[in-house]
């Protein structure tokens, strides 16, 4: 019956965000507006000896200095969650600026304020921070011999080992063994609008206009951290540039704006630099991981180890969770997943698109290449072998889709047509080479009961609301198409608003999650008012519908009538007006399944990637991208399409492009713009095929939506990498894959 | 950022006099480096004096067949002009496959010549840094000095000129022509760019308040079949980790005239010099240009991460003058 879900309806926010219509929270502009400078430190580690003040005071339209000696304290600093659980979810467990101590380079040591952005900026580059460094650890190397194991990550959500069955045994019994040992470059996540926050005060009430991808966490972390009131605390964010996981937890600088605006009784906006976005709101750790696999001789798994060490910040146990598909994706008794960690001069990493499973599953992906090389088997013929049918339960797959996603990516791309023989193919100077991977993702339920709210108004028009946040994905568009068909309503009657925590909650949009959770909010909440105004329509004498089974009654473009009566029926307006009714609502939940639901649950997804390898300089072209994928039920194609090329291209530029490096000496990164961190630009991107293979999902939510977010990223990096190998013959053990790592050595025959 | 002054000029004279008479003042023309090296804090001029006025923007053909560029024509239209792309394709080429188009349509010619080099050391306006605060060291030489130089360094600076566009002028022997409080001379390129040595601060030969007016390129037989390639970790919007101009010009299998620079791997637009000594006069075959190349590298200074440009640069000159050899890009 559905009329508007499923089709690719353009963005309804489209307009105003191409013509500059939509403000973003650096454009509020609140009476008495003045701007907070943040001024980072400049030392990995040690302690802030002095600050000179007196030329940044002096300077034109400064009003007040804040540094760790004048700053208020925080109230209650609470735990570091994922934002997904609809807590207080801080990006970190420290909060600057309460002592001396720096404990990474770019942690606020002082804020200036100032009646003009650019006048705060210069104030703050006046200021004179002396230092006394102490010794940092920033990299891997610096810190392995210290690594521990960790024993929970995501605050202590999840376990950081799992194990089964006997991994050293088998893999030493195995007759076919393949180890792969791959190094990652930290990623940033580069939104295009930095973070910023506004904070004004209305007596004891705090409003935050914040650029984030979870309100809710914006609001609880605020409060907790200042020890005000929830219900004091207000947050709105109306259209955020980007988010990628930078803006999926609250960082210091959010409540540092609340602070200067209470210590100035102004207004404050305080607006990150493209530089302090590099450290302020987290980033993918440093990371190395190392996969081994044992099998028979025909391809099937008897071990899987997967292993992860990464940088950390001095106070959190962070990682991305590396390991949460290789334990399910393929049936395999014996396996050992853990987490080891280097406390870090680094703030907290933080979600990143994709967490964990992007280089995560390419590890895994990229052995089960060395395993089909090892044993002859087809690669993709090798994953279908392998796919587990059940998860590492035992329960069944909420649903799959996987292997028609291998068939369909295979055939789409050519496959079959590929001599799997190394180096094989060569076109004038690049040699050709094609490489595949499987995707899948989890579906996490840690979110607590999602809620929406509906008015139909009596002139025929319909707002839903809810407490989530569009942050570029297009959820306002396909939130305006649940609810439509939800009513029974036109598209162009309803309006879907979201942005404002005085609205019913929703968690974080987060974890893939957001279009699922929220949409079955917004499904129920206008399927109740629906069930309502039909029980109204029969029960009233003056309507055409009196007397009618309920059931009976269907609603299309705003309208309730018997499907089997052609003639009989009456619109909302219709009767709402009737009956002296100006508006009526109603309020929709949605209470997830339980996180140990007897199900698998996993979306699952096919890479093929065609790349062209120029092996005296070591370019990488990628020339073709072809991604299959099983979300469960598509909302709106176009905008799902976008979500997961976009997802590819990361991938892409992960494998190719994306890496940032610290400066140990001094400790901090060495790239901290976008001129120097490489994105891939459109001369970079090839020809992109998404494709759907269409399941059915009655488990997740009443719609059936698995998300886009994250699985059009995972193991992308896995098929570019097996199809540089498949070009050159040589496998390349670090991301990025930069041009003097894939180039031929010196003494290579042609 | 910090404050400043800001005055228009609309004749040689006045500007130079402007700038000459005011030692924190400076010249903004394009502004597309000028301007991000005054909000980085790098750069910390008083008063910009703007020259975007004045009337230096011909690019025209000399009576010997050269080609006159005034300082203030901008890169789209050089890059484009029927001059250019016909008897200087390598000229061309190197435009575009610089900066972007937005910022190809602002760049002026002679703000090309004097970008300063993209070290992130130099740009982040803390690390010491001896081309920006001299004597206080040289950060890249130890550190992330992946698109650093390799040829032309001391020990005072490894840092690489950006210049994709000052490469090929290095190539076809350009000529900068300035007028200063001195009055005007005419400075053959390739002495226009100094190498690092002790003083790295110091970049070119001029005086404060010296401007450049136009860059004469003269007219060369093998410039017409000339090339410009440029490798780099993306396809667009980025600078160099090896570029190469070249122009070769064979007669009965032997070369008779050969010019060979490159971007990316030197602290200055580089001269192939050593290359086209050997090249001269002997056979035009792979293995002479291998050999040609591997020359040129000789005393390459590579450091931890910036090796691999030595095979990369051997390998894409030899690539350059097979293509140009060939009839082109």
């Amino acid at each position: 019956m559905s009329t508007a879900v499923g089709r690719p309806v353009n963005r309804v926010d489209g307009r105003c965000k191409v013509t500059g219509a939509a403000r973003y929270t650096a454009e509020i502009v609140l009476p008495g507006l003045v701007h907070a400078a943040v001024v980072g430190a400049d030392i990995p580690s040690g302690r802030v000896t002095a600050i000179g003040e007196e030329r940044t005071r002096a300077a034109d339209g400064v009003l007040s200095v804040l540094t760790h000696e004048n700053l208020s304290r925080i109230a209650t600093q609470p735990p570091l969650l994922p934002s997904l659980l609809g807590t207080a979810a801080p990006g970190e467990t420290f909060f600057p600026m309460q002592d001396d101590v720096v404990h990474y380079a770019g942690q606020p040591v002082a804020i200036v304020i100032a009646d003009s952005h650019e006048r705060a900026q210069y104030a703050a580059s006046l200021l004179d921070v002396t230092y006394e460094r102490t010794d940092s650890t920033t990299t891997i190397d610096e810190g392995r011999a210290a690594a521990y194991e960790a024993e929970t990550l995501f605050g202590r959500l999840l376990p950081a080992r799992n194990e089964r069955g006997d991994v050293v045994t088998a893999l030493a019994r195995a007759p076919v063994r393949v180890d792969v040992a791959h190094h990652y470059a930290a990623n940033h996540h580069n939104a295009l609008e930095p973070s910023a926050t506004t904070a004004v005060w209305y007596g004891e009430h705090l409003t935050l206009y914040d650029s984030t991808m979870g309100i809710r966490a914006s609001q609880l972390t605020v409060a907790s951290l200042l020890g005000v009131p929830i219900s004091h605390v207000r947050v709105i964010t109306e259209f955020v540039g980007g988010g990628f996981g930078g803006k999926a937890l609250t960082w210091p600088h959010v409540t540092l704006a609340a602070m200067a605006a209470r210590h100035v009784r102004r207004p404050v906006r305080l607006s990150l630099t493209r530089p302090q976005t590099y450290t302020s709101n987290g980033h993918r750790e440093e990371q190395e991981q190392w996969v081994s696999l044992g099998a028979t001789k025909d391809g099937l798994l008897t071990a899987v180890r997967h292993e992860k060490l990464s940088v950390t910040s001095p106070f959190d146990d962070w990682a991305e969770p590396a390991t949460g598909v290789t334990t399910q994706l393929y049936a395999c008794e014996n396996y050992l997943g853990f987490h080891r960690l280097i406390r870090g001069n680094t703030m907290t990493p933080t979600f990143t698109r994709c967490p964990g499973e992007s280089l995560g599953v390419s590890t895994l992906e990229v052995a089960m290449d060395k395993l089909a090389y090892a044993t002859g088997v087809d690669p993709v013929e090798l994953r279908l072998r392998n796919h587990a049918s059940v998860d590492d339960r035992g329960n069944a797959w909420s649903s799959d889709g996987l292997e028609e996603c291998l068939r369909t990516g295979a055939r789409r791309f050519g496959w079959a047509q590929r001599d799997p023989e190394p180096r094989s193919r060569r076109e004038g100077d690049w040699l050709i080479g094609s490489g595949m991977s499987v995707a899948a993702y989890p579906v996490a339920f840690f979110m607590p009961v999602q809620q929406a709210r509906v008015r139909i108004y009596s002139d025929g028009s319909a707002v839903m609301q809810s407490g989530t946040q569009e942050f570029g994905t297009g959820s306002t568009t396909v939130m305006t198409q649940v609810a439509a068909d939800g009513l029974g309503m036109d598209i162009r009657d309803v309006t879907f608003e979201s942005g404002d925590t005085d609205l019913p909650n929703a968690s974080a949009s987060v974890g893939s999650m957001g279009a699922s959770m929220v949409s079955a909010a917004v499904h129920n909440a206008a399927v109740e008012l629906r069930r309502q105004l039909v029980a109204m329509a029969v029960a009233d004498t003056g309507s055409p519908l009196h007397g009618a089974d309920p059931s009976a009654v269907v609603v299309h473009g705003s309208r309730m009538s018997l499907d089997d009566t052609a003639g009989a029926g009456e619109s909302y307006a219709e009767l709402m007006r009737r009956n002296h009714l100006t508006m009526t609502e109603a309020l929709g939940s949605w209470t997830p399944p339980p996180m140990d639901t007897p199900h698998g649950l996993l979306t699952f997804g096919a890479h093929f990637v065609e790349v062209a390898v120029d092996p005296e300089l070591g370019l990488v072209r990628v020339r073709r991208m072809v991604g299959v994928f099983a979300p469960g039920r598509v909302l709106n194609p176009k905008l799902a399409r976008s979500q997961l090329m976009g997802g590819m291209l990361w991938g892409m530029s992960q494998a190719l492009l994306e890496g940032n490096q610290m400066d140990p000496r001094l400790g901090r990164w060495g790239a901290r713009n976008l001129g120097e961190y490489l994105v891939p630009v459109n001369a970079d991107v090839p020809d992109v095929t998404v494709e759907f293979v269409d399941v059915t999902d009655t488990v997740v939510n009443p719609l059936g939506v698995k998300g886009v977010g994250e699985v059009g990223q995972v193991a992308t990096a896995a098929a570019v990498m097996n199809a540089v190998f498949h070009a050159t013959g040589r496998r390349i053990e670090k991301l990025p894959m930069t041009p003097e790592l894939v180039m031929d050595p010196p003494d290579t025959p042609a | 950022m910090r404050p400043l002054g800001y005055t228009r000029v609309s004749t040689v004279d006045t500007a130079v006099a402007a700038v000459g008479a005011d030692a924190t003042s400076t010249f903004l023309a394009g502004g597309t480096t000028e301007v991000d090296l005054i909000r980085l804090g790098v750069s910390r001029p008083d008063v910009l004096v703007d020259i975007n006025s004045l009337p230096l923007k011909e690019i025209a053909y000399t009576n010997d067949g050269g080609l006159r560029i005034g300082a203030l024509a901008r890169m789209s239209d050089v890059a484009r002009s029927p001059e250019v792309t016909y008897n200087f394709p390598a000229l061309s080429q190197s435009l575009l496959l610089g900066a972007s188009e937005q910022l190809r349509n602002m760049a002026s010619m002679g703000g090309n010549l004097c970008q300063r080099t993209r070290c992130a050391y130099f740009r982040d306006a803390v690390s010491p840094c001896n081309k920006r605060e001299p004597g206080t060291g040289c950060s890249a030489l130890d550190g992330l000095n992946r698109g650093h130089a390799v040829l032309g360094t001391s020990e005072q600076c490894i840092a690489t000129h950006p210049s994709d566009a000052g490469v090929a002028m290095v190539a076809f022997d350009a000529i900068v022509h300035t007028v200063g409080p001195s009055g005007a001379r005419s400075i053959p390129i390739d002495d226009f760019y100094l190498l690092p040595g002790a003083s790295p601060d110091v970049e070119h030969p001029l005086e404060h308040g010296e401007l450049i007016v136009g860059i004469e390129v003269p007219p060369a037989p093998s410039a017409r079949r000339s090339l410009y390639l440029k490798f780099r970790d993306r396809q667009s919007y980025e600078f160099a980790l090896v570029s190469v101009a070249a122009a070769i010009e064979v007669r009965e299998g032997r070369v008779a005239d050969v010019r060979l620079a490159l971007g990316g791997v030197g602290t200055k637009p580089w001269r192939a010099r050593r290359a086209e000594v050997a090249l001269t006069g002997g056979p035009a075959t792979p293995q002479a240009f291998a050999n040609a190349a591997a020359h040129e590298l000789e005393p390459a200074s590579p450091r931890r991460y910036n090796a691999f440009k030595v095979p990369m640069a051997q390998r894409a000159m030899v690539r350059a003058l097979t293509r140009a050899m060939n009839g082109g890009a």
